[in-house]
């Protein structure tokens, strides 16, 4: 508690300072959680400019060289920007903590990884200011993204490679904390759900965002150094852009909704006060889900012309995937099944997404059907298909993350009623948006259309889609007036308000900067619950109350990734006039110069010593 | 008695059927009523996959709202704690094998289908059309009859048509929902679909590749005629005459000034060309894909393309920029290619 009262008592300035230099999981987890926030909400808003568009047949609210760039840049900031930072927000916050670990492995590189995010997410925002953002469809198929006029697909270039870069750095981090730095007995078979989806999540990153990385950098050539990798007329392909865009696009599905599923498995089980049905079946199925997700890819591609050998392939491959999927449904619903089944805001949030990730799986297997999916694809039905996925799944943990964790992450409790006014008013608009979406699809409407044609019998489906939509931006507001209110009105809460099961619970709320005083002995699954019904308060420590090494704060992950965002500008500008690549060369400089500094200097941490500790428990 | 059960019944069931074909959307346009081979097999294979996975679903909110209303917290247990239960391996093997056979059941159909739809080995002996998209409007060959058109494709009822399919800048994707799927229209590599109509009719097709400003506007229409209307429809257009003079002045001078100002990019006659090829104009269902075909709706066309059309290939064209096509000259322009009437086959006789 001490260091919150310090932080009250710190001016803007030094609490500014703290955020841009801080290298704890918590504080970047904070950054994460703000920053995807903020995308989300403008993702959002883009959503509804889209959705008013379409509210009647040949609307004219946007032009369509607009609406083109609404979409784009909706589902771009959706997927690279809100859903992404957001399940690292949570990551950050709780996988240490779950692991009784002091912080992550490799704490600089946490910190580099988010301001890369960052700087990356802004870069590609900045096309609306100067002069039209990406305008190629979040999927920048080729020849179209190529031979976009202006800098907008520069920008989702350059941003992309930048956040990608972050992402990746992100995974790697995440990957190493779990190998290595789990508290002593926490075996891989005793770690909680959510750690396991965060790991197998952050193999996938490793090995798809290099697919990603890639196909960005023949496409940054093609664009602004005129190679053709992608332009058949010089002998390139533009299929092979697909290709690379979903080798690492379908894996990017599983890094999203598996920390889904595990969120969900958390809270199912804690509040069903029940051990999670299934432990070792639900990791086995994360696990192969992950693994069968690098072999799909193709699904995407069905009408491109691969021929009937390949979509046979790839469509059975897809359909497999619904048996582990279809074991974690089971699972989830069995550990309800004779539990004591407490419903408030993040257990509403997860008994939603079952009956909705259902349909959005079901329709899965339905898309991977290549036959069938000759009428679903590029339709409607599709936009409504990977919305109930994306929404259904990944938005849904989200947000039952958000109320869930808050406590731990913030000290306080949202308000459960306005919490489930959200809930009510989101998944009502949800389901009113998306599930006649699968009609219109079917009844002829192609997605990313501007316009639709009067006497479709399209006009009916599109009104309703976006009243929901606007219910789904009203639950919004609702959630944001609940952080607000909380944040002012909210009684503190102890270390562990839902009676929960997993080691985050067993330290104080919000943590203190080194998280645990003396490392946990897990004794096996959900060990603080096991500690609770033998009696005990807390975990038994592991070890005797010793000196804490702790990494020193650093503001060159700031700079390396302001450098990286400078030369961004120059590489696309360069195009016009060679003098921008003198901000290459300053750019590349910032970065390279502070990677150097980081090399060259020690930087060897502190130690918060064992008398503090010991002073700091008796007041 | 019986008799008036029967007769609600049949009314009931009537009526049930209204409801649910007015909610498939438009005729010829919606693929829930296929018209087509194409979309016949499709719908097949959707409606297997949507009967097994609504049994599955059925099954899961049974489930789902049984725990739900018998293990949900009542008043005064709330520290009652559940048995902890770990697993359960029958269960677990039974919610594993079941879907394993309901996918069978599904992929069965579905790889089937698949390869009957890439089907080419009548290719040879039918009627082949290569079809060129581009943005955003649709060019058609028929090599072998010799015969250039755009936008409105003509094929006989009830055969198996050949379309050999390339872009000719970015990726298009040539969709007619109540006749077949889509398949991708690439710049790269050509692709081959059939399509055969069941009926006659006029079946409105759309891009549904993400292809720029317009993609939404680059509807076209397929024709489907009797084998002989389309006989008949092959000789007109075989026979178009690109120097016929028209009636009326106004067309005579509405030609001269579409031979300066258009004819650089269009052509009539069965001639290649950069444009849409205007030969049958007259006859056409719409214009540009998407407006209503009247006279008014193309002299604005023709003095202001982008405004109904953002991004089209029209708005390079020299006339515009020069400004030396009056409205005067439009309307006599689109008076002349109004009466260009190739064939007396028209979307019309698609009955």
């Amino acid at each position: 508690m001490s260091t919150m009262v310090a932080n009250n008592k710190r001016s803007f300035g030094s609490t500014l300072w703290d955020y841009l230099t801080t290298v704890d999981h918590k504080k970047i987890a904070i950054l994460y959680l703000v920053a995807g926030g903020f995308f989300f909400i403008i993702g959002g808003l883009e959503a509804l400019a889209i959705r008013w568009q379409l509210v009647k047949p040949m609307n004219d609210f946007v032009s369509a060289g607009l609406y083109n760039e609404l979409i784009t840049m909706h589902g771009t900031t959706m997927i690279f920007l809100a859903a992404m930072p957001l399940i690292f927000a949570f990551m950050n916050a709780v996988v240490p903590l779950q692991i009784g670990a002091r912080d992550v492995a490799f704490p600089f590189l946490n910190s580099l990884g988010f301001w890369l995010f960052l700087f990356g997410g802004i870069m590609l925002n900045v096309g609306w200011i100067t002069g039209g953002a990406a305008d190629a469809g979040w999927t920048a198929y080729a020849p179209l993204s190529t031979t976009s006029p202006g800098e907008g697909v520069d920008y989702y270039v350059l941003g992309l490679q930048i956040s990608g870069a972050g992402t990746l750095i992100g995974g790697i981090n995440f990957l190493v904390t779990i190998v290595n730095m789990r508290a002593p007995g926490m075996t891989y078979m005793r770690m909680p759900l959510f750690t396991w989806t965060a790991f197998v999540a952050s193999a996938l990153i490793l090995f798809a965002f290099p697919a990603l990385t890639v196909g960005l950098f023949l496409m940054m050539f093609d664009r602004l150094f005129g190679s053709g990798f992608f332009d058949p007329n010089m002998g390139g392909n533009s299929v092979i852009w697909q290709h690379l865009f979903w080798i690492f696009g379908h894996p990017e599905v599983y890094i999203l909704a598996l920390p889904a599923f595990g969120i969900f498995s958390e809270i199912i089980s804690t509040f069903s006060r029940k051990r999670l049905f299934g432990y070792s079946a639900m990791v086995f199925a994360t696990v192969l889900i992950g693994f069968l997700g690098f072999m799909v890819w193709a699904h995407h591609m069905f009408t491109v012309g691969m021929g009937p050998a390949a979509n046979s392939i790839f469509a059975v491959a897809t359909m497999a995937i619904a048996i582990p999927t279809g074991i974690k449904i089971f699972n989830w619903l069995f550990t309800l099944w004779g539990g004591n089944i407490q419903i408030n805001t993040p257990m509403l949030w997860s008994l939603g997404f079952i009956p909705t990730f259902t349909l959005g799986g079901m329709t899965g297997v339905m898309v991977a059907a290549a036959s069938a999916d000759y009428q679903f694809h590029d339709s409607y039905f599709v936009v409504a298909h990977f919305h109930y996925v994306i929404v259904g799944g990944v938005v849904f943990a989200l947000f039952a993350a958000t109320h869930y964790w808050w406590p731990k992450m913030f000290g306080k409790i949202l308000n459960d009623t306005l919490g489930k006014v959200t809930f009510w008013l989101f998944f009502i608009g949800f389901h009113l948006t998306f599930f006649i979406q699968h009609f219109l699809g079917l009844m002829g409407m192609p997605r990313r259309y501007w316009v639709f044609l009067e006497d479709q019998g399209l006009d009916l489906g599109n009104a309703i889609s976006t009243t929901g939509a606007f219910l789904m931006g009203l639950g919004t507001i609702v959630l944001l007036y609940n952080i607000v209110v909380t944040s002012v009105k909210g009684e503190k809460v102890g270390s562990d308000p839902w009676d929960a099961r997993t080691l985050e619970w067993a330290i104080p709320s919000p943590p203190p900067f080194y998280n645990f005083k003396q490392l946990p002995l897990v004794r096996g699954l959900d060990p603080l619950w096991i500690e609770k019904t033998e009696g005990r308060k807390g975990m038994t420590p592991a070890e005797p109350i010793s000196d804490i090494h702790m990494p020193n704060n650093s503001f060159l992950p700031f700079v390396m990734s302001l450098g990286f965002f400078i030369a961004g500008f120059g590489f696309i500008y360069q195009k016009y006039d060679l003098v921008w690549l003198s901000l290459v060369f300053i750019g590349m400089g910032i970065a390279l110069g502070a990677m150097l500094m980081r090399s060259v200097k020690d930087d060897l941490g502190y130690h918060i010593h064992k008398e503090d500790l010991v002073k700091e428990a008796k007041e | 008695m019986k008799d008036w059960m029967g007769k609600i019944r049949t009314l009931s069931v009537f009526s049930l059927m209204v409801v649910f074909l007015s909610a498939c959307g438009r005729d010829n346009l919606t693929a829930l009523v296929p018209k087509g081979y194409g979309a016949e097999e499709s719908l097949r294979v959707i409606i297997i996959t949507v009967i097994v996975m609504i049994v599955v679903f059925i099954v899961v909110m049974a489930i789902f709202i049984f725990v739900l209303m018998k293990y949900r917290q009542k008043k005064g247990q709330e520290n009652m704690i559940p048995k902890q239960t770990e697993g359960n391996k029958t269960l677990e093997i039974v919610w594993t094998v079941i879907p394993i056979l309901l996918l069978i059941v599904i992929a069965i159909p579905t790889v089937a289908v698949t390869y009957d739809l890439a089907d080419e080995t009548e290719k040879e002996d039918s009627l082949n059309i290569n079809v060129t998209g581009k943005q955003f409007w649709w060019h058609f060959e028929y090599a072998e009859e010799q015969i250039q058109t755009s936008q409105d494709l003509y094929i006989p009822v009830g055969q198996k048509v050949y379309l050999n399919m390339l872009s000719s800048d970015v990726i298009h994707s040539f969709w007619v929902p109540s006749l077949s799927g889509k398949m991708d229209v690439n710049p790269d590599n050509e692709n081959t679909m059939y399509i055969e109509a069941y009926e006659e009719g006029v079946y409105w097709g759309k891009c549904a590749e993400f292809c720029g400003d317009s993609h939404s506007l680059m509807d076209f229409k397929i024709v489907a005629v009797s084998q002989e209307e389309y006989d008949q429809w092959v000789t007109d257009m075989q026979n178009v005459d690109a120097e016929a003079v028209p009636e009326s002045t106004t067309a005579q001078e509405g030609k001269a000034l579409f031979e300066d100002s258009c004819l650089s990019c269009h052509a009539v006659g069965n001639t290649p060309s950069v444009g849409p090829n205007l030969s049958n104009f007259g006859d056409r269902s719409t214009i540009a894909g998407v407006l209503e075909h009247s006279e008014e709706e193309l002299v604005e066309w023709i003095l202001d393309p982008g405004s109904k059309k953002p991004g089209n290939g029209m708005l390079d064209a020299p006339y515009l920029e020069e400004k030396s096509v009056s409205e005067e000259d439009a309307e006599k322009i689109a008076e002349y290619l109004l009466q260009l009437k190739a064939s007396e086959i028209t979307p019309d006789s698609a009955q």
